[in-house]
């Protein structure tokens, strides 16, 4: 019940997780980097909000996971999505608005859902995911399963009433959740420091009597370490707590917003210095946990596996006319 | 006169009223140095400061409750939700109070505030940012809902807003914001419930706002080819309703279409049929026609989403039907 601040120490990742965790980590970055590129020239309809610079939160946060487990994305959520194991293929169609995407082309990028796969679709409307995120908590363990949900937001979706509503109602009645603060310290164009007094979003947690941890969201091993202690409390009944993973934005809201009218370039380039993914390599290199060759295999796997994906979405067929009026009521 | 965009007609009147008026002040999310998640208030915030241009936490509940007590002391809040979607977040603030106050205080205090938000479909947003949810506040006493389709319209009807003594729901459209019009380079306002008639025509009646007219002025220029002659109103704001130009145009031509883009079933063109069936029923020649928003949540995909709400086309069968009835 009492307020637990991360320090520096370190419980190790299984090392036998670790290539696994560089897969999935270096899938979620290039993902980005293509899906920026695929929209930008127009080849994707609606709009975009990317991850780049966050993968490290739900890559840990997915390797503390497992089947039966659940996770709620934001609206920036390609990471979690994928690092949670939704088929980058099936995720590329939806965002071509194809008949063969996880929506049938009816979500897009936000509103992706794989519920067999735990993943629930990210919502619209900043602060509603926490609200039903607990409800799934709730239905876990009113079935007495012995699984969790993670349920991310951003800093900017802590000042919604739902996202307090959802925190409270959690903690009182004990419900297997984490929630995930993906703090990027922006909420569109304002900057955290305009959005919210405290330095420290995890204080709040000792205002709703769980646990708060702050951790750095851009170190895989330290988001690891919180996430794993979380998780396993919730999994054995011991009621949610509330994570703030510290991170930056890289890019603007969406892409095509250069992100410079409200924050400064050179913030930016010093939040680019601790890029999470080249940070964990090094680590794993000085770990000599993966050689240079194992890397090479991984990465290249992953660049066909992307490349298979644009194919599969620019291929694939659109929905038919009479779509439209599917799946309203049951 | 002037050639300006709808969205820069909006930042004009938001420029101009702010200078007339102090007590006008602006609140609502990333509307300072962003301008506005659609730049409507581009350079506000340079102009005026922080202080009443108010860039708000991503709270709108707070957002449109800290508007309505701030009006009740005679400030004049004009209150930004990004998406008319985003209202259903604070739709307690807009029904139960915002609208109820000043009847529930007995008229000791008014409530001189504008909402303004943004609605619509066409740049493939899925179903959570492409909504037409205007009825949900035609149906609660003690709104006004204004619509604007031009930027001249938008513009001369922002201003009467912000000086009007009533809550107002302000709804523009996201397809709108980069269209084209005539402004005049001075002062005017236009009254709130006066519609204006886009197109006179005798042969069949369109009642129509938001982007909808563009499609209705759309058909009824295929028509005209062939010899139809269609009348196209703009009712600009549905509350207050300008029920003597719509009866007047129905007695002449006795053929009414109505289109919006908002969902058919209980949308507020179902309000005017009943209008015209209690108040100029023996006008008609035939039954009106609705074209509306298909009865489905808004699909991603962007062929999908055309489908679902009107076009020019299917207006113009509409046209076609209402005469061959
Ligand atoms: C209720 C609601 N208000 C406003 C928005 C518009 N909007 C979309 S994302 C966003 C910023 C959210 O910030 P944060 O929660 O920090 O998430 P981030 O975008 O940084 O990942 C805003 C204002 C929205 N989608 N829903
Ligand atoms: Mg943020």
């Amino acid at each position: 019940m009492f307020l637990t601040y991360y320090k520096e120490t370190r419980v190790s990742i299984p090392k036998a997780q670790l290539p696994e965790l560089y897969r999935r980590l270096y899938l979620c970055r290039q993902f980005e980097n293509v899906t920026i590129k695929l929209f930008t020239n127009n080849e994707l309809p609606g709009f975009l909000h990317s991850q780049l610079g966050q993968e490290a939160i739900p890559v840990a946060i997915s390797g503390c996971l497992g089947d039966g487990d659940f996770m709620q994305p934001t609206h920036r959520g390609h990471a979690d999505m994928l690092s949670k194991g939704m088929d980058p293929r099936k995720m590329m169609a939806e965002l071509y608005a194809k008949k063969t995407g996880y929506n049938q082309g009816k979500g897009g990028s936000m509103h992706m859902a794989s519920v067999k796969e735990g993943i629930l679709g990210a919502t619209g409307i900043v602060g509603s995911g926490p609200v039903i995120s607990i409800g799934v908590a709730l239905a876990l363990q009113m079935d007495k399963k012995p699984n969790v949900i993670v349920s991310f937001f951003g800093d900017g979706a802590t000042n919604e009433g739902s996202v307090h509503e959802a925190i409270n109602m959690a903690a009182l009645w004990n419900l297997p959740i984490v929630f995930v603060i993906q703090n990027n310290q922006f909420a569109e164009s304002t900057p955290r420091k305009d959005h919210q007094k405290v330095d420290d979003i995890s204080i709040r947690a000792e205002g709703y009597g769980i646990d708060g941890y702050t951790c750095d969201g851009n170190d895989l091993f330290a988001v690891y370490e919180v996430a794993s202690k979380a998780i396993k409390k919730a999994r054995k009944g011991g009621g949610p707590s509330l994570i703030n993973a510290v991170t930056y934005r890289i890019l603007g809201h969406y892409v095509g917003d250069p992100g410079n009218l409200y924050r400064d370039k050179e913030e930016v380039e010093n939040a680019k210095k601790r890029d999470p993914l080249q940070m964990f390599k090094n680590k794993l290199k000085e770990m000599k946990a993966l050689d240079d060759a194992a890397f090479k295999r991984i990465e290249s796997e992953v660049d066909a596996l992307l490349d298979e994906a644009v194919t599969f979405g620019r291929e694939s067929p659109e929905p038919q006319d009479e779509e439209l009026m599917a799946y309203i009521y049951s | 006169m002037a050639i300006i965009t709808y969205r820069d007609a909006i930042r004009d009147a938001l420029k101009e009223e702010m200078a007339r008026d102090e007590q006008v002040y602006l609140l609502g999310e990333d509307i300072a140095q962003f301008g506005g998640s659609y730049k409507t208030c581009v350079g506000l915030f340079e102009q005026f400061g922080k202080e009443r241009v108010r860039n708000t936490p991503l709270s709108e509940m707070a957002v449109v409750g800290c508007a309505l007590g701030s009006a009740m002391l005679g400030k004049r809040p004009v209150a930004e939700i990004m998406y008319v979607d985003f209202t259903a977040c604070c739709m307690s603030q807009i029904v139960n109070e915002v609208a109820k106050t000043r009847y529930m205080y007995a008229g000791q205090v008014e409530i001189p505030m504008v909402i303004r938000t943004q609605g619509g479909a066409g740049r493939a947003s899925a179903a959570q940012h492409a909504q037409s949810l205007e009825a949900w506040f035609t149906h609660v006493p003690g709104l006004y809902v204004v619509m604007p389709s031009t930027p001249y319209d938008v513009k001369g009807l922002l201003k009467t807003a912000i000086r009007d003594n009533n809550p107002i729901l302000f709804i523009e459209h996201k397809l709108l914001y980069n269209s084209k019009g005539e402004v005049p380079e001075q002062e005017y306002t236009i009254p709130l419930g006066k519609a204006d008639i886009k197109r006179p025509g005798k042969d069949v009646t369109i009642l129509t706002w938001s982007r909808c007219v563009e499609f209705s002025l759309g058909a009824a220029k295929e028509l005209e080819k062939e010899g139809i002659d269609v009348e196209v109103v703009d009712l600009r704001s549905l509350k207050p309703l300008d029920e003597e130009t719509i009866l007047s145009s129905v007695e002449k031509t006795g053929h009414v279409v109505v289109v919006h883009e908002a969902v058919k079933n209980s949308g507020f063109g179902a309000e005017l049929v009943a209008l015209i069936n209690e108040k100029a029923f023996d006008s008609l020649d035939a039954p009106i026609q609705r074209v509306a928003g298909e009865e489905v949540p808004m699909p991603f995909n962007p062929r999908l989403e055309a489908m679902a709400i009107p076009d020019s086309k299917k207006v113009a069968n509409a046209v076609k039907k209402v005469l061959s009835l």
